[in-house]
Parts: C-alpha cells; sequence; structure tokens
C-alpha cells in the first residue's frame, strides 16, 4: 500500500455498512495504466459501491479519465497503453484474457465528454444498441423499448413527435441526455460518465444532473467531473485523483466538509487545481 | 452474476466471427491488388528481358580485292556477297525455295552492318572474313530459345527446315547471343530485330524538356500569387476551382486542344516536341500548381512576418524567406507532374506523335515520337518479336518513373527534416 | 537618421517594380482559366461546324456510328451516320465494369488500412498501392491485351463462353485495378475525417469494431465515399490507352461484358490518327465527342468536389 493512498479499509468500509458484501462491487487493486514509458496512475486501490453515484475528481491530467476508461477498457483503443493490476466489476476480472470487450461495454456503458449523437434518426440513435445486440425480436417491442428508455433519460416528452430527425438537429443538452437514453436502452449494469454537462450551458447541466440522480437507482454510476460542485450535488462517494495517485476517497460530504487529506484541502479550497 | 465472456449471450460468437471475416475481407482486397501488381511486372518484365538479348549469325564473307574494291568500298553488293557466303555455309541448300529461307535467317539489315563494320575497320578487307550479323526476329525466337518444337510445324513461325538449319549453325557456334546495345542505339524500324529506343527516348526528353521549361514558370508563379498575394474574392475563388477542375479534365481531351489550337489556329508544325510539350505543360500545370501551394502553405508564417517587420515590402519577404524554402517542395511537384507527362500517351497521339521515326531527332522543331508512343505502337505491331521490344521499352519507361519518383522523394525528405 | 525625423509615409523605393512582380504571376495564375476557355472555346467551334453537316438530334440520339461507311454516295454531307448511342453503351459499360472491380477492392482496401493496419503495414502498402497510380496507362493497356484479355478468353472458352479478343471485360477488369488506388486514397481521408467521437460511442456500447465500421463510420462518411466514387468514375469514363489497346473499334449496342465495345476516347483517336482532312464531318466529329466527354466529366467533377468540400466542413 503507498503511503499517501487511503487504504479501503481506512475508508469508511462498505463491508460494514452491508456485511453480506464481500467485494466492492466496481473494485481496483494496484491498478496502473502506462501510455508507452509514461505511467499514468500508479497503484489504485477503489471501491466503488453498487447503485452509488461516485465521482471522480482532480485537477487536469491527473488520471480520473484514464482510470474512468480503464473500466470498460476504452484505454485498448490506444495502441500503446497498457494496464497493469487487477480490476474486477462484480467479482468478474475485466483485464482476464477471456474477457470480451464488446460483452464487457455492452454492460458497462460510457457516456463522453461531447454529445455524440450517430448520424442518425433519433429513433435509430436509441435503437442502435439494441439491434447490434439483437436484444429486440419484435418491431413493437423496439418501439416501447425506445421510448422507455427516452422516458429513463426524460427525453421522451421533447421528442416524442419527431423521433426520425436527425439526432444531430437536438441541442447540445438534448443530445447529451440522447446519449444517455441511448445507454442505458441496452440496460448496461454500469455507466460511466466522463464529464458529460462541461459542453453544456448551466439550463441543460441542471437536467442532466437531475437525470442521473434519478439514474442512482437502477445503475451504479461512475462520474469525472471538473466541477467540484458537480461533484457534492450529485455524488454519494468522493474520490480525489492529484498526479496519477488516488489521495482519498469517501463519502462526498466528509470530502468536502473534512477530508483527511491536505492535498485535498489544497484542491477543494482552489490551492492546486 | 455478470459475466464479461464471449458466453454472455449479445450473439457474441457469430459476430465475433463477422468481425472476423470483414478483416480477412480487407485483406484479401489488398492482396488482390499487389497481386496484380506483381503479376503485371513480372509478366512484363520476364517478357522484356529477351528484347535485351539479341541473337547473332557468323557469316564468312570474302572480302578480297576481286569481290570488294578497297578504293570503293561503297559501290559493292553487300547483299548479294552475303548470299554468296550463306550459299557457301549451307551448300547443301539448292532450291530457290529453300535458298530464301536460308537468307531470311539474317536480319534485312545485315548487309548494312557488314558495310559498316568495314567501313569502321578497314583492315578486315584482303581476304574472307568471319563477322557476326544480326539474326533475323524469328531466327532469334529459335536461337534464345523460345521456339516449342513440340507444337505442330504450321502452328510456329519457325518451320522444320529452318531449325535444321539453325541446329547446324549453333552446333558450330555460329550463333550466339550478346547484349542487345542496338537497342538503346538506334531508332525505330520496321524490322523487329534492329528497332531501338534511341529515337523516342530523345523524342520523349525534347518532349519533357519544353514541358519543363513552360510548366514549372507558370506553376510556380501561379502558385505564389494564389497562395501569397491573391486578394480573396469570387476571381480567385473561379481560379482554384477552375485549377481543380483541369486536374481531373481527360488527357484526352487536353489533346484535342493541342490539335484545333497550337496546330490549327497557330499553325505549329505537327508531331513535334515543341507541340507536345506544350499540350503536357497545359496537362502538368494544375499538378505543379496543386503541389506547390501544399509547399508555401508549410512555410511557417513566422518567416515571412520576420521580415516584413524588418521593413521588407511584401515581394521581397515572399521571394526572399519564403520561396526558398518551399523549393524543394515545389521540385517534388515538378518531378511528379514531370513523370506523369512521361507516361502520357493519348494527347501526344492527337498531334501526330505518332509518327514512324528513325532518325534520332536534335531539335524540338523535328517530327519525333515519345516512348509510350513508342510502346502503343510496337504494342500494335503483329510481329511476334515486338511484342519483346515493347516489354522491353516499358522497362525503360518503368526505371525512368521509377528514378524520377526517387528523386522526388527524396527531395521530400530533405524537405522534412528541415523544422 | 540619427537626429532626423522619423518618416513613415512613403518610401522612395519604386513601388511599380514589386507590381510588375505580382501583376506577372497573376497572369501565370490567369494561364488556368485561358486553358479551360481554350478546351471549351476549341471543342464548341469545331462542334458548331459539326452540326452545320450532322444534325444534332442525329448525333445524341443515333443508334448507330459509322463514319467511315456512306448511307447514299449522293447525299451531300453524309459520310456516314454518327449516333452516339453505342459510344456511350461501350463507355458505360467498361466504365461500369472497371468500377465493379475497383469500389470493392478500394473501398475494403481503404476501411483496412484506416481502421486496422498498423502504421508499419500503412507505411508500406500505402506506397505500394500508389504505385498502381504512378504507372502509365500505356503499359496497362499492353498488360491488358498481352496477358488478360487471352487469359478471359481462354477461361470463357472452358466454360463454353463465346468471348471476343477484345472483350469489354478485359479492358474494364484492368481499368479498374487501375483505379483501385484513386478510390481508396480517397476513401481514406474521407474515412480518416469521421470524428473519433463517433467511432467512441459505438464501441463504447459494445459494437464491435465492425459493425462500428458498418453502421456508424460508413454511414457518416457516406456522402464523401460517394464523391470519391463519382471522381474515379468520370476517370474511367475519360481513360484513353487502355480500352484503345484493349477494347474493340466497332460500335455495338451491347451489354455483354464478353463482347467488344469500343469507347467515346477510342473513337476520338480513331477518327483522328492518321491522315485526315480537317473539315470532313468524320474529323469534326472528334470534337463533338471530345465536347461531350468534356462535358460528362465535368459534371461529374464539379459535383464530387462539390460533395467533398461540403462533407470536410461538416466535420471540420
Amino acid at each position: 500500500m503507498k503511503q499517501m493512498t487511503i487504504t479501503p479499509a481506512a475508508a469508511p468500509d462498505p463491508r460494514k455498512e452491508n456485511p453480506a458484501m464481500e467485494q466492492a462491487f466496481i473494485q481496483a487493486r494496484g491498478a496502473d495504466v502506462f501510455y508507452g514509458d509514461k505511467q499514468a496512475l500508479f497503484g489504485i486501490d477503489l471501491d466503488i459501491e453498487e447503485k452509488r453515484v461516485t465521482s471522480l475528481i482532480g485537477p487536469s491530467g491527473c488520471g480520473k479519465s484514464t482510470f474512468l476508461r480503464a473500466i470498460n477498457r476504452m484505454n485498448d483503443l490506444i495502441p500503446i497503453c497498457r494496464f497493469d493490476g487487477s480490476l474486477t466489476i462484480d467479482g468478474q476480472e475485466v483485464y482476464d484474457p477471456a474477457v470480451d470487450v464488446v460483452a464487457l461495454r455492452a454492460q458497462v456503458g460510457m457516456v463522453f465528454q461531447k454529445p455524440n449523437p450517430f448520424p442518425k434518426s433519433i429513433f435509430e440513435n436509441v435503437a442502435y444498441g439494441l439491434k447490434i445486440h439483437g436484444m429486440t425480436p419484435s418491431k413493437s417491442e423496439m418501439a416501447d423499448r425506445v421510448e422507455w428508455s427516452l422516458k429513463s433519460a426524460g427525453l421522451w416528452d421533447e421528442v416524442a413527435d419527431r423521433l426520425d430527425q436527425p439526432g444531430n438537429s437536438l441541442s447540445g443538452g438534448q443530445q447529451q441526455r440522447l446519449c444517455i437514453a441511448r445507454t442505458v436502452a441496452v440496460a448496461p449494469k454500469v455507466i460511466l460518465m466522463d464529464e458529460p454537462c462541461s459542453a453544456l450551458d448551466p439550463i441543460a447541466t441542471a437536467k442532466v444532473e437531475d437525470l442521473i440522480d434519478s439514474l442512482r437507482e437502477h445503475y451504479t454510476i461512475v462520474i469525472v467531473t471538473h466541477s467540484m460542485q458537480q461533484a457534492a450535488r450529485i455524488s454519494q462517494r468522493t474520490a480525489f485523483f492529484h498526479l496519477g495517485k488516488l489521495i482519498e476517497v469517501g463519502n462526498t460530504k466528509d470530502i468536502f466538509t473534512n477530508p483527511r487529506e491536505e492535498q485535498t484541502q489544497n484542491y477543494i479550497t482552489g490551492r492546486i487545481g | 452474476m455478470i459475466n464479461f465472456t464471449q458466453d454472455a449471450g449479445f450473439g457474441l460468437r457469430g459476430r465475433n466471427k463477422s468481425e472476423k471475416r470483414f478483416q480477412w475481407a480487407g485483406r484479401g482486397a489488398i492482396a488482390i491488388s499487389l497481386a496484380f501488381l506483381v503479376i503485371m511486372f513480372f509478366s512484363i518484365i520476364s517478357t522484356g528481358l529477351g528484347a535485351l538479348q539479341q541473337s547473332q549469325i557468323a557469316v564468312t564473307v570474302d572480302l578480297s580485292a576481286e569481290e570488294v574494291d578497297p578504293e570503293n568500298v561503297g559501290d559493292t553488293s553487300f547483299n548479294s556477297l552475303l548470299k554468296k557466303s550463306l550459299r557457301n555455309a549451307f551448300p547443301e541448300v539448292e532450291s530457290r525455295k529453300d535458298k530464301k529461307r536460308l537468307y531470311g535467317l539474317v536480319s534485312t539489315e545485315a548487309a548494312f552492318e557488314i558495310e559498316r563494320q568495314i567501313t569502321q575497320d578497314p583492315s578486315l578487307l584482303g581476304g574472307p572474313q568471319t563477322l557476326w550479323v544480326t539474326a533475323s526476329d524469328d531466327a532469334d525466337l529459335y536461337i534464345s530459345g523460345q521456339v516449342d518444337t513440340d507444337l505442330p510445324e504450321k502452328q510456329r513461325r519457325v518451320s522444320d527446315a529452318e531449325i535444321a538449319l539453325l541446329d547446324k549453325l549453333m552446333a558450330s557456334g555460329a550463333a550466339r547471343e550478346t547484349f542487345n546495345k542496338g537497342f538503346f542505339t538506334s531508332g525505330d524500324s520496321r524490322e523487329p530485330e534492329i528497332a531501338g529506343i534511341l529515337s523516342a527516348l530523345m523524342g520523349s526528353f525534347l518532349t519533357l524538356l519544353v514541358c519543363f521549361v513552360l510548366s514549372f514558370p507558370l506553376g510556380i508563379g501561379a502558385a505564389i500569387y494564389l497562395e501569397e498575394f491573391a486578394p480573396k474574392n469570387r476571381m480567385s475563388d473561379l481560379i482554384e476551382v477552375n485549377i481543380n477542375n483541369l486536374a481531373a479534365v481527360p488527357s484526352i481531351v487536353f489533346g484535342l486542344l493541342g490539335l484545333a489550337i497550337f496546330l490549327g489556329y497557330l499553325g505549329l508544325p505537327r508531331s513535334t516536341p515543341l507541340v507536345g510539350g506544350m499540350v503536357l505543360a497545359l496537362m502538368t500545370l494544375p499538378t505543379i500548381i496543386i503541389a506547390s501551394r501544399a509547399a508555401l502553405r508549410s512555410v511557417p508564417p513566422s518567416f515571412k512576418e520576420a521580415a516584413l517587420a524588418l521593413g521588407a515590402t511584401p515581394v521581397q519577404a515572399v521571394f526572399h524567406h519564403v520561396v526558398p524554402v518551399a523549393m524543394p517542395g515545389m521540385l517534388t511537384g515538378a518531378i511528379v507532374g514531370m513523370a506523369q507527362a512521361l507516361g502520357e500517351t493519348a494527347p501526344l497521339l492527337m498531334i501526330g506523335m505518332v509518327a514512324f521515326i528513325v532518325d534520332v531527332p536534335t531539335s524540338v522543331l523535328e517530327p519525333a515520337t515519345a516512348l509510350p508512343v513508342q510502346i502503343f505502337l510496337w504494342a500494335d505491331a503483329p510481329e511476334r518479336a515486338f511484342t519483346e521490344k515493347t516489354a522491353a521499352a516499358i522497362i525503360v519507361l518503368l526505371t525512368f518513373l521509377i528514378l524520377m519518383n526517387l528523386i522526388a522523394i527524396l527531395l521530400r525528405r530533405k524537405l522534412e527534416t528541415r523544422f | 537618421m540619427p537626429d532626423g525625423t522619423l518618416i513613415i509615409t512613403r518610401s522612395d523605393r519604386p513601388r511599380w517594380r514589386d507590381n510588375i512582380i505580382i501583376g506577372i504571376m497573376a497572369a501565370a495564375a490567369g494561364v488556368a482559366i485561358l486553358v479551360t476557355l481554350g478546351i471549351v472555346l476549341s471543342l464548341v467551334f469545331e462542334t458548331i461546324i459539326f452540326f452545320e453537316k450532322v444534325s444534332i438530334t442525329n448525333f445524341l440520339f443515333g443508334l448507330e456510328w459509322s463514319p467511315q461507311t456512306a448511307i447514299r454516295a449522293d447525299q451531300v454531307g453524309a459520310e456516314g451516320s454518327f449516333g452516339v448511342i453505342p459510344l456511350i453503351n461501350g463507355t458505360l459499360l467498361i466504365s461500369a465494369i472497371a468500377m465493379a472491380v475497383a469500389t470493392p477492392l478500394g473501398l475494403t482496401s481503404a476501411i483496412y488500412l484506416s481502421e486496422y493496419a498498423s502504421k508499419r503495414a500503412r507505411d508500406w502498402v500505402k506506397p505500394a498501392l500508389e504505385i498502381l497510380a504512378g504507372i502509365p496507362t500505356v503499359v496497362y493497356g499492353f498488360f491488358a491485351a498481352l496477358t488478360v484479355a487471352p487469359f478471359i478468353r481462354m477461361t470463357g472458352g472452358q466454360f463454353g463462353l463465346e468471348v471476343a479478343s477484345e472483350s469489354a471485360l478485359a479492358a474494364g477488369m484492368v481499368m479498374g485495378i487501375m483505379i483501385v488506388p484513386l478510390i481508396s486514397s480517397l476513401s481514406d481521408d474521407v474515412i480518416n475525417a469521421v470524428p473519433q467521437s463517433l467511432r467512441d460511442a459505438s464501441l463504447g456500447m459494445g459494437a464491435t469494431h465492425s459493425e462500428t465500421i458498418r453502421k456508424v463510420v460508413m454511414p457518416a462518411a457516406l456522402p464523401g465515399i460517394a464523391g470519391s466514387l463519382l471522381l474515379a468514375t468520370s476517370r474511367a469514363i475519360g481513360e484513353t490507352m487502355i480500352v484503345l489497346m484493349a477494347a474493340g473499334l466497332a460500335a455495338k449496342m451491347s451489354l455483354n461484358p464478353l463482347d467488344a465495345v469500343t469507347t467515346i476516347t477510342v473513337q476520338i483517336v480513331a477518327l483522328l490518327t492518321g491522315d485526315q482532312e480537317f473539315d470532313s464531318a468524320k474529323t469534326l466529329s472528334a470534337f463533338a465527342l471530345g465536347l461531350l466527354l468534356f462535358i460528362l466529366t465535368l459534371i461529374m467533377n464539379v459535383i464530387a468536389l462539390r460533395i467533398v468540400k461540403k462533407y470536410r466542413e461538416q466535420y471540420d
């Protein structure tokens, strides 16, 4: 264990809150990530609880996005990127050679920084995942599922009458909620969000934040954010990264009111970042 | 329990298979294209190498004063002399038909070759001499082993009687294969065994010279203007669109332009490298302009700004500090353009550079042909031996193209390492 | 001027010299316009004279092309029939074969190179494909006539098919290979211009790489790819040497790839090589064909370049 890292034992132990659970839902142990010769993450030990919102915060370049993308192996797309250590979801090792990244990503969805709807209709955007995974046999089932997803994303009322219009004809905030609808359509267990509101105006941000809060009931959500206020508003747990290391993790309220580490204190008071 | 393996559902096994198929389709497509390239190169090179070898036949000619007047060599009929020595070599040949066949073993140029050898070395005169002369195209096919004797006689160009004669020559060491120097040192001919590419090469060189002299200054002038000085208005937009479209106009249309304007309206001499070069210059202009503009754009603007800040006029700044840096890039573009022009055939056909040219042209105003046109002409010729010549000419053409492209690549490398 | 006043109004350097230099360079740029003008004027001028001898409707809609034979010896100006339809038929047949070969090969190569190939493989394969584009067309023509056409004839013969020795298939196939690098390099640019964020979105949902390419990247790249295919088609229509050496001379209305057909470009060369009087309908018809070819390819190029430009702006 690295000295600066708050070990899971020192943080509020999930096992105490939920004695039946032997292992955290998502659990990283000694996770290192390298880009070529450069190490981006140093021995991350982090537990993420099921059906909670966990924020990853820290100054830019601290490795929070790298960690997020390590969870569904999006880093595999970068040829020089390498992962060491262990990362499990529900007890399954993500970096096991037997793992099929397609199966992994079908169950661990992702929402990106900039809204990126496909250049297809709104309906087709949401139906995309259902179609590629062969999840809905009949047309009416498909329509029901799309409607349900758009309702889950709080977008249904705004787009119900124009499902055949292109996804990028929507406003930025609507596009991002469309991307979330697209993700929840395939019923993932985990949703990863990489600064989902950074390209949105405050009103659109508020809507997406409300949505995230309502999704917590069904999904485990990990969100990277550069906004401490946002982390405070929407997440139950917060992890603070700095220079590729996990400095502190705990209940969001504790992190912001009573951080144990000086670096965390400096960050949330604006002295570093 | 979550399952992340291939067995997790989602139809993964089938999808992974189709992923593999998709990748193999890509590899297959590339392999097909490259295989075609290899087959084409192999077929042309293996056909053309034969033309670099030439068969010769040794004849013993009586050059005593009786036959050849040393004072007046030109008066001798070397043709009958040659026939006589052939008859002497094969006394068994008697019928008229067989004699004709015997004479056909050597090239129709063989008599001139004997004369030429005597002019070059008068000491040969005075007695019988054994001289090597070029074999005819059919004899060459047999000597170089390209005749399939298993075929029935009617299906091959060399008859059994000829084969008997040639076998005797080969057995006595009177037939040999040598490097075909004549291919590079003589002009076109109706006789495949002595046809060479020098006239076509020279024609191509003169044409490219005219093309370069016209298109390079025009091209870089236009590029510098458009990139550095042209106001952004409808006129410069029009020129821009124009250049892009010109680059895609079929080459034969440029030939029609040359025919109607350079030959018809301006009355310039037909079939000449001058007109050919002018037509090719118009064709390569877009290539040079587009490449030169890219080269100019890659020069950091700070170079020009620094000069301007020191009080240079825009023209000075551009010519002293931007153009020299962009020069290798512009030259690269010009070489690529010239390589294109070297391979161009269709427009030259339009302005009459398809003439049968034996003499090597020495000026841009003499009728000439060009290497690719020569290839086209030979490819059309019925004699089997011209096929070999065609392939050999293609090898020469490709060699020049490869050299030009290599120079362009080296120049580009030099440019890239500069910043 | 250590103690003089600072003069920033006019230098005494002559301005006119700079202006002359700029003027000369502007004139060089103007040559590009002159060339287009020259093409259009020379073609239009000769074509007008041609249409005085042969009616424009006969030319555009006539079903027979035989410029040598007279219909009636006494008829003035009627040296033969000048119906262009069989030539268009032949041109389109060969171009269609070429595109049928080049499109799948070029597109799949481009997809593999831009989406799957390692940088090392790309650095080798791309220049190797470019070689195909740098080979003079006369070389392809020779190869088509010498090797490919007899091969197709022989293969066809084994299946009991009647194959013309100058079949459209031979010329079209070889032309297709020639066009592969054009399609693959243009499509490569287009595919690379599709934003990575779209790929991420699809992969992030658990689509396989090929599903992402087929269902997201290709639809997004479709306009650009259509543009590049259009440019390639225009190139095939204007190609001369391959068809001159490997396709036929006789105009025939046929859609059978095993038949010998002739093309616009072949006829232009056939009409203008050798000695000819400049004012005969036969000679002039070559310019009418040239104008037709120019207009046809120009329209395709303009549309293609516009599509590609618009497509680039969409993702810039």
